[in-house]
């Protein structure tokens, strides 16, 4: 047993597209099953702890994390998960900066909980009941995790090695990282891995003229030219301020890139990048004129941190 | 003295879940309650984003079946723009949404359900999963399904851009049309997956129905619950799984009720426990009459012996054929066996290989017009399709702008909530008598019983057939037995 890899693969606050992720590698998941022992995947809760405290510090070699981390349990887990790994990495958008699960930190923890459990249009008529941490029924005690007021990234919680982007990563990426990690060859602590070290736009097919625009059109209200860049069609796409590594699949497609592998090389904030970026294109010096085509862009935060607004430099819009 | 057990974590429902079950002095169940310990908020973080942009957001409600969610959110989208979409646009939703079912159908089928069949209920944990399945079986069936679910997510690549994290819908339509080229790409792919539909149909009546005491399980074990039960149909009543009504009958066959997706509030209610995240759905003409069985139980299932149950018929026909033999053998029509949804789950995926196939005959299908630029805005709409977990709604509202301000979800897996929680303790009752201990074994045959309905996330995690399961047995808040499986 201990000459095959120890891993464990465990999800946080996520949609189990990142699981999915592992599995559309096809065929080579059957290598990976036979080169390591996986001994969790997906996922411990309270029964599970025991096996995992009883490890030895370091007994696993590698510990992947999908999902961020939103409730006291995810917390706990990765709390774990890091003492018992020697190496650690943050697997997708929503481990490594909080994904759109994050954009709850654009709202509070009690709006949340009044919508779906007391105003929607579907709640039986008259319920105040929320959902507690802890209930006791005829004395029979039931508990779930606490929902924290916030969703965190993973490095917000315990100290991470590698970040994978992509929501969800690509298979193709996906099986090079875990190559890199059979053949010890990992870069630096730190390292962004499963992607490459230059912006998406490199990769577009679409022409770029340098063009300034008058107006912004949201995805519906155009039927854009296939082949010139979208963002100089007015169409808002967060390419120039993310990460290459996906291929290109969204602007390929006819879709704008909303920035699921995260910041560029070199950018902090992804989100000050892209408005940065569309501040430079807009085609005026007129400030009422610049209101006027910007109001073409409403819930402009929404975009630029679609993925990553935990691990922003703002982090949440929301402070009780 | 009360004892508590707990099975935690059971991994295949949207996330995480658990059962606690409470033992009486003599060790019979007193209590069971099947507990959901997992809220993310999409309904509340969705208001105030731009409603177009609602489809590529609620994706990642679930990884495993976001088409479902990508499609019923484009749905409710049109509605708030007034349904102003290219026709072409809704058969090529249609096609993608049928490649979807057949990766999610065909992971669940062999990588979760099959090892409780191939390889046995109480079978040694350590060969109770996929591997085992392939082992017993043959590397070649092995390999055959890992390539079928790979080329029914590559199809969906080729028509929409992508697989998982769909991207492709839009008001008015979608972003891109099928290229002649590609559709040459699809249609060998397309005659396999028919094929493979077929003999995973063999597959199942060779090691299931050939062994008297799986369909004795199925038949008569503690599986079956008297709810009502809930499914989209087509003019003709037979399954859509993209568009149609909603129709609602009793276990005994009779239509309660056939409802557009509009006047969903009036007909489905969620009701509110505080000991777990996840809300349960009910008949609300009915009222909420708590966890009770009977032909007046406001409780309904949804998923696909559901779906079946409230057709007349299928829409295809060798998954009609397929349809006559299922129910031929399980006697009656609604059935209520549980089990017998792995059985439902391969019929139907006959009618979506059926579908693909006519979809890839079809002249007009590689047309240029796949999206026109809607002119009104609404302010509200309704969307439904039927998910592979069950029936599922999305329903918003937004302003003048097209901003959204309210979002609504009931989701697949979330109609079959107080049914799972149902059936669980059903077979817990069942299955654990006073002065035997429970063992793994039977700790399995509890897990079967929500298992059958497919709940969210069992793809993924049984794909290595990694199923850690830990069972610990309290006197008095003390532990004094733990159960361990793939632990």
């Amino acid at each position: 047993m201990a000459d095959k890899l120890q891993i464990a693969i465990y999800w946080g606050a996520a949609c189990g597209g990142c699981d999915v992720s592992v599995l559309d590698t096809n065929e080579f998941i059957l290598d990976v099953g036979a080169a390591a022992d996986i001994r969790l995947w997906p996922i411990a809760t309270d029964g599970k702890f025991k096996d995992i405290e009883a490890m030895k510090d370091g007994e696993l070699d590698l510990a992947i994390f999908n999902g961020g981390v939103r409730n006291s349990e995810n917390e706990h887990i990765a709390r774990l998960l890091r003492l018992k790994s020697k190496t650690l990495i943050a697997y997708g958008s929503c481990a490594y900066m909080g994904g759109i699960p994050g954009l709850a930190n654009l709202t509070s923890r009690d709006k949340i909980l009044d919508t779906a459990y007391v105003h929607n249009a579907s709640i039986e008529p008259g319920n105040k009941t929320v959902p507690q941490p802890e209930t006791k029924i005829d004395g029979k005690e039931l508990d779930i995790p606490k929902f924290y007021r916030r969703v965190y990234a993973l490095n917000q919680a315990v100290d991470v090695d590698y970040y994978l982007p992509g929501c969800p990563p690509q298979p193709d990426q996906v099986k090079a990282v875990l190559l890199a990690v059979v053949k010890g060859e990992l870069p630096a602590k730190g390292s962004v891995v499963g992607a490459y070290d230059h912006g998406l736009c490199e990769d577009c097919p679409r022409t770029r003229d340098e063009k300034k625009i008058k107006r912004f059109y949201r995805p519906w209200e155009i039927i854009a030219d296939p082949n010139a860049c979208l963002l100089e069609q007015g169409v808002l796409c967060a390419g120039v301020a993310t990460r290459s590594g996906c291929g290109v699949r969204c602007p390929k497609s006819g879709i704008p890139c909303r920035g699921c592998y995260g910041p560029a090389p070199g950018v902090i904030d992804q989100g000050a990048k892209l408005a940065s970026a569309v501040a430079s294109i807009v085609d005026s010096k007129d400030p009422e004129e610049i209101q006027t085509i910007l109001a073409g862009l409403p819930d402009f935060t929404s975009f630029a941190y679609r993925y990553s607004a935990p691990s922003s430099l703002l982090q949440r819009s929301h402070r009780p | 003295m009360t004892r508590k057990i707990t099975i935690d974590p059971i991994t295949r429902l949207e996330g995480h879940g658990k059962i606690s079950i409470f033992l009486d002095d003599a060790g019979a169940v007193e209590d069971c309650y099947f507990q959901i310990p997992e809220l993310r908020g999409f309904e509340q973080f969705v208001v105030g984003r731009p409603i177009e942009e609602l489809p590529r957001i609620v994706t990642r409600i679930c990884g495993v079946c976001p088409a479902n969610h990508h499609m019923a959110s484009a749905k409710a989208v049109d509605a708030c723009f007034n349904n102003e979409v290219a026709p072409l646009a809704h058969k090529l939703r249609d096609m993608y949404h049928h490649a979807h079912y057949i990766h999610s159908h065909t992971a669940h089928f062999y990588a979760l359900a099959a090892p409780d069949f191939v390889m046995g209920p109480d079978a040694d944990p350590a060969v109770r999963n996929i591997l085992g399945v392939v082992a017993k079986v043959g590397l070649e069936i092995g390999g055959q399904v890992i390539r079928v679910r790979g080329l029914a997510q590559e199809t969906q690549r080729i028509i929409g851009g992508r697989n998982t994290q769909d991207i492709w819908c839009l008001p008015g339509g979608v972003a891109k049309g099928l290229k002649p080229e590609e559709l040459e790409q699809i249609k060998p792919w397309v005659k396999e997956m028919y094929e493979f539909t077929q003999f995973s149909l063999q597959l199942f009546r060779d090691v299931v129905l050939g062994n008297p005491q799986y369909v004795d399980l199925i038949v008569n074990g503690p599986y079956t619950l008297d709810v009502q039960f809930m499914g989209l149909v087509d003019q003709n009543n037979a399954p859509n799984f993209y568009d149609g009504k909603v129709r609602v009958v009793d276990y005994e066959g009779k239509e309660l009720y056939k409802y557009e997706p509009r006047e969903y509030a009036e007909y489905v209610a969620e009701h509110v426990e505080p000991w777990s995240y996840l809300k349960f759905p009910y008949l609300k003409k009915r009222g909420w009459k708590g966890f009770v069985e009977g032909i007046d139980s406001s409780i309904y299932a949804a998923a696909p012996l559901a779906r079946l149950n409230v057709a007349d018929r299928m829409a295809t026909p060798k998954a009609q054929e397929a349809f006559e033999e299922m129910y031929g053998v399980l006697g009656a029509h609604p059935c209520r066996a549980l089990l017998a949804q792995h059985w439902a789950r391969l019929v139907e995926m006959v009618q979506n290989a059926e579908m693909l196939q006519q979809y890839c005959d079809d002249p007009e299908i590689t047309g240029e017009e796949v999206r026109v630029i809607p002119q009104t805005i609404t302010g509200e709409g309704v969307g439904i399709v039927e998910a592979m977990r069950g029936t599922l709604t999305h329903h918003y509202t937004c302003d003048e702008r097209g901003i959204c301000r309210s979002a609504n979800l009931i989701v697949g897996t979330t109609n079959n909530n107080a049914p799972i929680q149902m059936v669980t303790k059903k077979v817990a009752q069942a299955l654990i008598k006073p002065g035997k201990e429970p063992d793994q074994g039977l700790l399995n045959m509890v897990e079967m019983a929500f298992r059958s309905f497919d709940p969210c996330y069992s793809c993924a995690t049984h794909s290595l057939g990694q199923m850690p399961l830990e069972a610990a047995i309290y006197r008095s808040g003390e532990l004094v037995k733990t159960i361990k499986r793939n632990c």
